[in-house]
C-alpha cells in the first residue's frame, strides 16, 4: 500500500521538481515561454495518452477538443463578457457533453475505422471555426482577452511557466491516479482483450466513452490555457495537423508512460526552436531524428530508456 | 425463484455467425450445486454457447434463464453482476496486467469487503499465483494461465462458473490438477459449474451430468457416469 502511494505521487513530484528546477536555468523569457509552451503541450497529451496508451483507442481529431477550449476562452468573454477562467470552465464543460455525444456512436469502431472517424470529427471542429467567422474571426483568429486574477493582471512569460507547469503537475496527479484506480485497470484489460474484459464484468464501452470524455477535457483546458498565454487564437490548432502532432508526441514519448507524455511534448516543441539555425534543413533533420527515435527507441522514450535501465540494474 | 427452477435454463438456443448457424435450438439446465458437462468435437458449437451464455454473444432465438430469471437480453456485465462468470477459451488472461491486477478485475464489479479475503482464497487454491502476484500475468506457462484465469473467474463470487476446456494444451498432470480443483470448488465453496470439454473422459469423469452436442444439437443427455459407460460416447469421443 506504501509502495502503492508513492508511486501515485512519484511522476507528478518528479514533474513538480523538473518545473522548480528548470525556472533556475532560464536565460531569458524566450526560454520561458518555450517552457511554458512544453507544459501545455504535454497537459494535452497525457490525456489523449489515457486513450491510447492505456485504452488502446486512436483518436486523429483531438485538436477539435483543444481548439474547443481555445475558442471558449476567445469567444465567450468577446460576446458575453464572461470572465476567462468562467469561459475556459464552459469550454470544458461544452467539451466534455461534445465528446460524450460523439463518443458513443464512434468508439464502437475499432482500428483504422475509429481513426478515420475521429479524423472527420476533427476536421468538421476546424471547419467550424474557420467559417463562423462573425464569432471566430474565421482563418485570421481573434485576440483573447487578458487574464485578471483578483485586479492583477496576469502576464509575463515566467508567470505563465508558473500557472501552465503547475496545470501539467495536476493534470499527472489525476492521471496518475486514475491509471492505478479499478477504472485504470479496466481500461488497460479492454485494451488487452475486449472479450475478456466484458466477461470479467466490465462495461467496454462505458469505459471508453469515460476515458474519451477525460482525455478531451485535458486537450480543452489546454487550448484554454495556450489561447491565455497567447493573447491570440488561430484555427490551426484546431485542425488535423495539431492533432497528428499530438499523436506522434504521446507515440514519441512512449505510449502509457505519463512522464513519456512530457518527454514527447519536449522534443516535438523544443526541438523545431533548436533546428531553426539549419534554415531549410529544418524540417529534414526534425524528421529525421523522429525516425530514428522510434527505430532505436521503439517502445517510445521513456518505456525503451526505463526498460534499458532495468535491464542494466539486473544484470 | 420457485425452488424447482433450475439455476440455468437454456431453451432452444439458436445463435449465427452472419448467415451460418452455428447453434440450431438448443436446450439444456443446471442445477444449482451440479457439475454439468458438455462434450463434443472441433467446431460442434460447445464455445458457442458458452458465449451465448455469458453475453458476448448475440443470440438469434430461443431463451436463457437465470434463477428463474430471464436474462437473454441482459448485457455481459448485467450477467457478471447476477452470478455467472466465464472462464473463457483459450483462457485470455490480461498478459500485460500484473497477476493481482489480473485477480482484481475479477472483482471489477464487486464493492464489498471481502474482495481481500477472496484474493487469500484463490492464492490458497494456487500458490504459484501469490508468488508471482506482481509480475506480468503474461510469464505464465499454459496451466499457471489456466489457474489464473479460474481465479479471476472465481474474484467474481460466481453462483454459475462456465469452463471453456479448462484441459486444452495441458499435460495430464496437469489436466488431474485442474479438474481436481473444479471439485473442490464444487464441494467446498458450493460453485455450480458447467463445463465444456472435448476431453470427455476427464469431464464426464467428475460430472453429476453430461450432454453431448453435435453440429450445433444435443445429441445425447445423462448421468456423467452413464455417459461414460455409453457404446455411442465410447466410440465417438472416448476412442475405445
Ligand atoms: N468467429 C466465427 N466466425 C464464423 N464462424 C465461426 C466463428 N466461430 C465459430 N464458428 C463456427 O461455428 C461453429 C461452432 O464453433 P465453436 O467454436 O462454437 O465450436 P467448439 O465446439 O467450441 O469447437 P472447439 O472444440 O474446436 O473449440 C463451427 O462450425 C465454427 O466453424
Ligand atoms: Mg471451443
Amino acid at each position: 500500500m506504501g509502495k502503492l502511494l508513492s508511486h501515485r505521487l512519484a511522476v507528478p513530484v518528479v514533474i513538480a521538481l523538473l518545473v522548480v528546477a528548470l525556472s533556475f536555468a532560464m536565460p531569458s523569457n524566450f526560454y520561458y515561454r518555450v517552457a511554458a509552451l512544453v507544459w501545455i503541450s504535454a497537459l494535452a497529451v497525457i490525456g489523449l495518452n489515457l486513450l491510447m496508451g492505456y485504452a488502446g483507442q486512436v483518436s486523429l481529431g483531438h485538436a477539435g477538443f483543444f481548439g474547443i477550449g481555445a475558442y471558449a476562452v476567445a469567444v465567450l468573454p468577446a460576446q458575453f463578457g464572461l470572465h476567462p477562467l468562467v469561459a475556459a470552465l464552459a469550454g470544458a464543460v461544452a467539451t466534455a457533453a461534445i465528446a460524450f455525444l460523439v463518443g458513443r456512436p464512434i468508439l464502437r469502431l475499432k482500428g483504422h475505422y475509429l481513426a478515420v472517424a475521429t479524423l472527420g470529427f476533427g476536421i468538421l471542429i476546424a471547419m467550424t471555426i474557420s467559417n463562423e467567422a462573425w464569432l471566430t474571426g474565421g482563418p485570421d483568429g481573434m485576440p483573447v482577452e487578458r487574464l485578471t486574477l483578483f485586479g492583477w493582471r496576469v502576464r509575463g512569460a515566467d508567470t505563465w511557466y508558473w500557472i501552465s507547469g503547475g496545470l501539467l503537475v495536476i493534470g499527472a496527479w489525476i492521471a496518475c491516479n486514475l491509471v492505478a484506480s479499478p477504472t485504470g485497470r479496466a481500461l488497460r484489460a479492454l485494451h488487452d482483450s475486449e472479450v475478456a474484459a466484458r466477461v470479467a464484468g466490465i462495461d467496454v464501452a462505458r469505459a471508453k466513452l469515460t476515458v474519451f470524455v477525460i482525455s478531451a477535457v485535458y486537450a480543452s483546458v489546454a487550448g484554454s490555457t495556450l489561447a491565455l498565454v497567447n493573447g491570440f487564437v488561430t484555427p490551426d490548432k484546431a485542425n488535423f495537423l495539431h492533432s497528428i502532432e499530438l499523436v506522434t508526441m504521446v507515440v514519441l514519448g512512449g505510449m502509457g508512460s505519463i512522464l513519456g507524455s512530457l518527454a514527447g511534448a519536449a522534443i516535438l516543441v523544443v526541438l523545431p526552436q533548436v533546428l531553426t539555425g539549419f534554415h531549410d534543413y529544418e524540417h529534414m533533420i526534425l524528421g529525421l531524428i523522429m525516425m530514428v527515435i522510434m527505430i532505436v527507441l521503439r517502445a517510445g522514450i521513456v518505456p525503451s530508456l526505463a526498460a534499458f535501465f532495468q535491464g542494466r540494474r539486473n544484470k | 425463484m420457485h425452488s424447482t427452477d433450475p439455476l440455468l435454463r437454456v431453451e432452444a438456443l439458436r445463435s449465427a455467425y452472419g448467415r451460418i448457424e452455428a447453434l440450431h435450438g438448443v436446450s439444456l439446465s443446471v442445477a444449482s450445486g451440479e457439475i454439468v458437462a458438455l462434450v463434443g468435437g472441433n467446431g460442434a458449437g460447445k464455445t458457442t454457447l458458452l458465449r451465448a451464455i455469458s453475453g458476448v454473444q448475440p443470440m438469434t432465438g430461443g431463451s436463457l434463464s437465470f434463477q428463474g430469471r430471464d436474462i437473454s437480453r441482459a448485457s455481459p456485465h448485467a450477467r457478471v453482476a447476477a452470478g455467472i462468470a466465464q472462464v473463457p477459451e483459450g483462457r485470455q488472461i490480461f498478459a500485460p496486467l500484473a497477476i493481482e491486477d489480473n485477480l482484481r478485475l475479477g472483482a471489477y464489479l464487486r464493492k464489498d469487503a471481502e474482495i481481500a479475503s477472496d484474493l487469500e482464497r484463490v492464492y490458497d487454491l494456487f500458490p504459484i499465483l501469490k508468488e508471482r502476484r506482481r509480475n506480468p500475468a503474461g510469464g505464465l506457462s499454459g496451466g499457471q494461465q489456466q489457474m489464473l484465469a479460474i481465479g479471476r473467474a472465481l474474484m467474481s463470487r460466481p453462483k454459475l462458473l462456465l469452463l471453456d476446456e479448462p484441459s486444452m494444451g495441458l499435460a495430464p498432470v496437469l489436466v488431474d490438477q485442474v479438474f481436481e480443483i473444479i471439485q473442490r470448488l464444487n464441494r467446498e465453496d458450493g460453485v455450480t459449474v458447467f463445463l465444456v470439454e472435448q476431453n470427455a473422459f476427464a469431464a464426464l469423469s467428475i460430472a453429476t451430468r453430461g450432454y453431448v452436442i453435435e453440429t450445433g444439437e444435443i445429441a445425447m443427455e445423462g448421468k456423467g457416469a452413464a455417459l461414460l459407460a455409453d457404446e455411442r460416447v465410447r466410440e465417438a469421443y472416448l476412442g475405445v
